[in-house]
């Protein structure tokens, strides 16, 4: 979707502004979001496109003036309640008030080291060949499609060249709607930076993206 | 959106801290969550895994080809075989920088960030304006950290946008022949590894 999200060229943000000795956490609820975010992912009911998509659902004057913890709590809300686990009445009440759906799971704290450890491999296999090698020219589709994608707007009908040929990975496109992990192989494509932004480009600049192979057409 | 340091962090009437609270408190007691399991993620990620481990991966390809290759050729094994697995570096990449190339990582589209290597992203890397200009103007990014490339150094940025991480390996700095991984990862830092800072030169 053409969501706040997709941020690559946008512009008016202003300077980076790193801070020195970031702390990892800047409030004590930053610790329990992430945590509440990462157990309640455990549960098995979504995946990480479903909550992208919930990410990038938030109305634009939301997300940006929200954190990213913030981000990641406002989607969770709205994920807890599609999949039947909270209710406006328990958020409106602070507590537990309606009954819930039963999780596939629930992560205890001795299974978080080896949950992490394993983490979430996305690469599936592909029965098809690959359809493009190293060095092959490919135009990006021009597409706005309503729902979850991973091909940024500025990216978007863009000839580039192949760099690398990926593993087949789950198709979020489709994963975030419930409708399969349908997974493609994932190729890396690199622009010239003038192919992208036209006059002025930084003359020393190439981008790369990773494109999942419906994104692309032979050039 | 970038850190405001004018608000109180603890301060229990900070209404996003009562709602996160509520949320706890709700999937607890619906037994949906384990509050304890908060406490060992977040530990995790406060004081076992951050920029430290990517530091001792730089470390070893600076000063063992053998593993440098093996690092270039299948970076989630290499990274594998030190002990750093799992969320968020199931699929690695080590990208190289050179002589004549720079490399920087961004994802523009959510905050993808290679959490085995370098732990938590910093808030910066998640905000608007990096994502917004990393890809469009990576230059200026590069000089509010204090960087300054020469213009004939190429830039690649690579743009997070499927599942695979991507780790900066920047060029090692003269002066430390003979070092020990553990003194060459000290000059490894978190931003040399995104590609927005270079290793640290010898004090």
């Amino acid at each position: 979707m053409n969501g706040p999200q997709d941020l690559g060229g946008q512009m008016g943000f202003g300077p980076v502004a790193p801070e020195k000795d970031e702390p990892y956490f800047h409030a004590d609820w930053e610790r329990r979001a992430l945590g509440v975010t990462l157990c309640a992912g455990a549960m098995g009911a979504w995946n990480i496109d479903e909550s992208r998509h919930a990410r990038e659902s938030l109305h634009p004057a939301d997300y940006y003036a929200s954190s990213y913890y913030q981000i990641w709590i406002k989607a969770l809300e709205t994920l807890l309640k599609r999949h039947g686990f909270v209710s406006d009445r328990d958020l409106a009440a602070g507590k537990a008030v309606d009954p819930a759906a039963t999780p596939k799971r629930v992560l205890k704290a001795e299974n978080v080291p080896a949950v992490l450890a394993k983490g979430g491999p996305c690469d599936r296999p592909v029965a098809t060949l690959a359809r493009f090698k190293p060095g092959d020219l490919v135009r990006t589709k021009n597409f706005h499609p309503a729902g979850h994608t991973r091909l940024p707007r500025y990216a978007r009908g863009k000839q580039g060249a192949v760099e690398a040929v990926r593993d087949g990975f789950v198709f979020p496109d489709t994963n975030a709607h419930g409708q399969g992990e349908n997974p493609q192989r994932v190729y890396t494509v690199v622009f010239d930076g003038a192919e992208i932004w036209g006059e002025g480009a930084d003359p020393t600049l190439t981008v790369s993206i990773d494109a999942w192979d419906s994104y692309l057409e032979p050039a | 959106m970038s850190h405001n340091h004018d608000h109180q962090h603890d301060n229990e009437l900070d209404p996003f801290a009562a709602r996160v609270r509520a949320l706890e408190t709700i999937l607890t007691q619906k037994g949906l969550i384990d509050p304890a399991a908060i406490d060992v993620i977040v530990d995790t990620y406060e004081t076992k895994i951050g920029p430290r481990n990517g530091a001792k991966v730089v470390a070893k390809a600076w000063a063992d080809p053998d593993f440098a290759a093996v690092l270039k050729r299948d970076a989630t094994a290499a990274i594998g075989s030190l002990g750093y697995t799992g969320r968020q570096g199931e699929h690695m990449q080590a990208v190289f920088n050179t002589a004549d190339t720079h490399n920087l990582v961004v994802c523009t589209l959510c905050s993808c960030y290679p959490w085995s290597v370098l732990g938590l992203p910093p808030v910066w890397y998640k905000a608007p304006p990096y994502r917004s200009r990393a890809v469009i103007d990576p230059r200026g990014v590069l000089e509010e950290f204090g960087l300054t490339l020469p213009r004939t150094t190429k830039i690649r940025v690579w743009d997070s946008t499927a599942e695979l991480r991507y780790l900066v390996v920047p060029m090692r700095p003269d002066g430390t022949d003979g070092w020990s991984e553990e003194r060459l990862a000290d000059l490894v830092t978190r931003d040399a590894m995104i590609g927005t800072g270079l290793a640290r030169e010898p004090a």
